[in-house]
């Protein structure tokens, strides 16, 4: 952000010129008060509601994963030249591995426990962002409908602690036997 | 020294090690709050997991290969070697570094077991190697650092440390692990036998309900197969003043069979398939194999409508489709390895096959030459046909050729898999129903893999005064070896005398009378022994010397070593001494030598180091 806080020696000069700016021009003086005043100018954009997630949790799944379940090695190749059965086979390693580091590192448990194709009622404050509503959504809560995906839910994560200055982007290093 | 809050079990495996307490104040018998530690552990360079296991395997890693910063753990970096969960998974790519089965090395009798000889595969002069005790007190250092981290200001070192065993150790293998416990600062220590805790465990479990299970003239077989040895322990229920008693009467010998062999067996069975098919397999994919092999073990021993489970050995590079060797285990193929191949269906008179060794083998683990678990238990229970005899309660036996139990308590990950213990269920059903007496009673409801943790902790309150104990004192009478006086005959050993030392079911914290025989110590110099352990002679006092025994009455153990220090005597004079021997509190042996006159006693060396490694 070096240009909204411009250094010390620049700002000697910024306060000289918008002083006699201020005395000229009476929209700029007005802009100032409202300004001093505490309002946000307009054009001005609010502090921002997104943020980027931190990487390293990321890169430390991916590593688990590639890890446990030869992910990033399944999906880098190009799986067009096998047959199903070539795929299916080493899809037994990436299941049975994915799956390991799965449970290892995390609860998960379904958002909805009733079997899909029931018919549930969401009753009026339900979590929207546990439960989706698709389809014909009209009206008001409750809201009845069956259920097409039970969802799923993290629990609890345990992801490994990190050592200090350990290089997460490496998602496995390469291997040279001696 | 200040009171303890925790009494902490430690179950320090062939394969895992564990850490479980309970908090001494917390409540009265059956309500006692209980846990079990996380046990903080490099997973993979850099990460660092909490499990319940700590993985018993030691990598010492080259200094090249890994990070300066990727080897830290929460309490700090323990430079120079990797324990736990990373040490395995990268020991099985670089053996030559990596430390296994240390405990088995640590009851082994024909090694120094304070000699740096692990890894056994190591290069000489390029991986500083480490002795069997020296592996024994990384782990230990490695639990009590977890648990000083976690619980700062409770020390372990101030807490009641119960530490387990298997039954079968030597009285050597026990002082070195209860040094090793001690080098690490459990002050408050005492050994116990596992099949033990794995029963306390139980009894624990019940929440008092174990008196309803089990009634006065009960014998309680606990099978404890583990990773790599199977343990086995006979308790019998007796009474004392109107309530339950437990007593241990008779444990196994040390038998290195296990889990692992039953992964290894299989993944043979599946490399041979592969061969006769025309692929080879190299070292690494075997380990991926063995790994494959036990998932699909699992599936097929849970399921028995499974006929068969696809296994895939993936390629090491990076194409992971292309390279991959696809081949399946079958329902048959378990059956046959493991259920007939480790549990075979053999008469009570069966006994283990001793297959005589090549002269030039190298010297590695004395693992079991015998597969089959059932003959090793047939062969238990055969040995100790008597042990019962002279407790009041029990009725004398119908005339059976082996101990016939009444109850059974497994323990060790092996029986997950519900066939195998119903395959020994069937066995032993069968002997007894040979012998017409009624089929035994499963005492069910223990946890496999960290019973013996448990079990541990909770026998630390029970030491307290909390709750029922199992008594029995050592499984074992000793003997020292004596020269009978004879003219010396050419190409004649002398015969030899056993005289016992210390008799069966010595209790903790008493000390055996002093037999009256002298022996002859010569000042300044280490005087061996022959040394003796019998399993099954129950009523020899202290001083009986037996002129012969039959084969299997007594093992002999590895030697024994007096000195005597040279401060007020002569180098070279004899000093005529007497044995005496006593069982510690810890719940090791101990004996000493004494001179025919004045206070001074002198310890007699059960873990006799070779000159090489001084």
């Amino acid at each position: 952000m070096a240009e909204s806080t411009p250094p010390a020696s620049n700002r000697l000069s910024l306060a000289l010129a918008t002083c006699w700016r201020i005395l000229s021009d009476p929209a700029f003086a007005g802009a100032v008060a409202r300004l001093r005043s505490g309002e946000t100018l307009p054009g001005t954009p609010a502090p921002s509601r997104l943020h980027a997630a931190a990487p390293d949790a990321a890169l430390q799944l991916l590593g688990l994963l590639q890890q446990e379940g030869r992910f990033i090695d399944f999906l880098e190749e190009d799986v067009a030249a096998y047959s199903d059965a070539e795929v299916g086979a080493a899809t037994r390693v990436v299941h049975e591995g994915c799956r390991k580091a799965l449970r290892q590192h995390f609860a998960i448990e379904a958002v909805r426990s009733e079997p899909e194709g029931t018919r549930v009622t969401l009753a009026e404050g339900f979590d929207a962002s546990a439960v989706r509503l698709t389809g014909n959504v009209v009206g008001r809560a409750p809201f009845t409908g069956s259920l097409t995906h039970r969802g799923w839910r993290v629990t609890e994560t345990r992801l490994p602690k990190v050592a200090a200055g350990h290089d997460l982007s490496i998602l496995a290093p390469a291997e040279v036997e001696l | 020294m200040s009171e303890a809050r925790y009494a902490v079990g430690v179950d320090l495996g062939t394969t895992h090690c564990a850490l479980s307490y309970v908090d001494l104040a917390s409540g009265k018998d059956d309500e006692i709050a209980q846990a079990m530690l996380r046990l903080p552990q490099l997973t993979a360079p850099g990460a660092v997991e909490e499990l319940f296991l700590l993985p018993s395997f030691l990598y010492l890693p080259h200094p090249d290969e890994f990070a300066a910063g990727d080897l830290v753990l929460p309490w700090g970096s323990q430079p120079g070697m990797i324990v736990g969960e990373m040490a395995r998974s990268v020991g099985a790519q670089t053996p030559i570094r990596l430390v296994s089965s240390a405990k088995s090395w640590l009851c082994h009798p024909g090694v120094d077991r304070r000699a740096a000889i692990l890894p056994a595969a190591a290069p000489e002069d390029e991986v500083a190697r480490l002795s069997p005790y020296d592996a024994s007190v990384c782990y230990l250092r490695h639990l009590r650092d977890a648990w000083n981290h976690a619980h700062p200001n409770d020390d372990l070192a101030a807490q009641e440390v119960v530490v387990t065993v298997p039954a079968s150790f030597d009285p050597a293998a026990r002082e070195l692990t209860a040094e090793a416990a001690k080098a690490v600062g459990f002050d408050r220590l005492v050994l116990l036998e596992e099949p033990q805790a794995a029963l306390y465990s139980w009894i624990h479990e019940s929440r008092g309900d174990w008196r309803n299970h089990v009634r006065v003239g009960d014998v309680i077989l606990v099978i404890d197969v583990g990773g790599g040895t199977t343990d086995l322990s006979l308790i019998a229920v007796t009474e004392r003043e109107g309530s339950l008693e437990l007593t241990r009467v008779a444990v196994g010998d040390h038998i290195l069979l296990g889990g692992d062999n039953m992964d290894l067996a299989l993944a043979h069975v599946v490399k041979n398939k592969l061969t006769a098919e025309g692929k080879a397999l190299d070292h690494w994919q075997v380990q991926a194999l063995t790994h494959g092999c036990r998932h699909a073990k699992e599936v097929l021993l849970a399921d028995g409508t499974v006929e068969a489970v696809p296994i895939v050995v993936p390629s090491r590079g990076s194409r992971l489709i292309g390279g991959s060797i696809r081949t399946e285990l079958t329902h048959d193929e378990v059956a046959r390895t493991l259920i007939d191949g480790f549990f075979p269906e053999v008469a009570a008179d069966a006994r283990p096959a001793a297959r005589s060794r090549g002269a030039l083998t190298r010297l590695g683990l004395p693992y079991a030459q015998d597969p089959a678990v059932t003959r090793h238990l047939a062969a238990f229970l055969g040995a100790q046909a008597g042990a019962i005899d002279d407790l009041p309660g029990f009725e004398p036996r119908r005339g059976g050729s082996f101990l016939q139990p009444t109850a059974v308590l497994f323990n060790g990950g092996v029986f997950k898999a519900g066939v195998l213990a119903e395959r020994v269920l069937k066995v032993l059903n069968d002997w007894l129903a040979t012998d017409g007496a009624p089929p035994v009673r499963v005492l069910a409801g223990a946890d496999l893999d960290l019973a013996v943790a448990r079990g541990a902790a909770y026998y630390g309150h029970v030491r307290r005064g909390g709750g029922v104990r199992i008594r029995g004192g050592t499984a074992r009478a000793y003997y020292v070896g004596v020269e009978s006086a004879m003219p010396a005959v050419p190409g004649l050993e002398p015969p030899i005398q056993a005289l016992c030392l210390a008799p069966f079911g010595m209790e903790e914290g008493t000390e055996a009378g002093v037999p009256p025989q002298e022996f002859g110590l010569v000042v300044g110099e280490p005087v061996r022994f022959r040394f003796f352990g019998s399993a099954v002679r129950r009523d020899d006092p202290v001083g009986v010397l037996l002129d012969d025994w039959s084969p299997g009455e007594l093992d002999e153990l590895e030697e024994i070593e007096a000195t005597l220090p040279a401060d007020a005597r002569m180098p070279g004079d004899v000093v005529p001494v007497r044995l005496r021997a006593s069982v510690t509190e810890v719940g090791t042996l101990r004996l000493e030598a004494i001179p025919r006159s004045g206070s001074e006693h002198w310890k007699v060396e059960l873990n006799v180091r070779s000159t090489a490694a001084q």
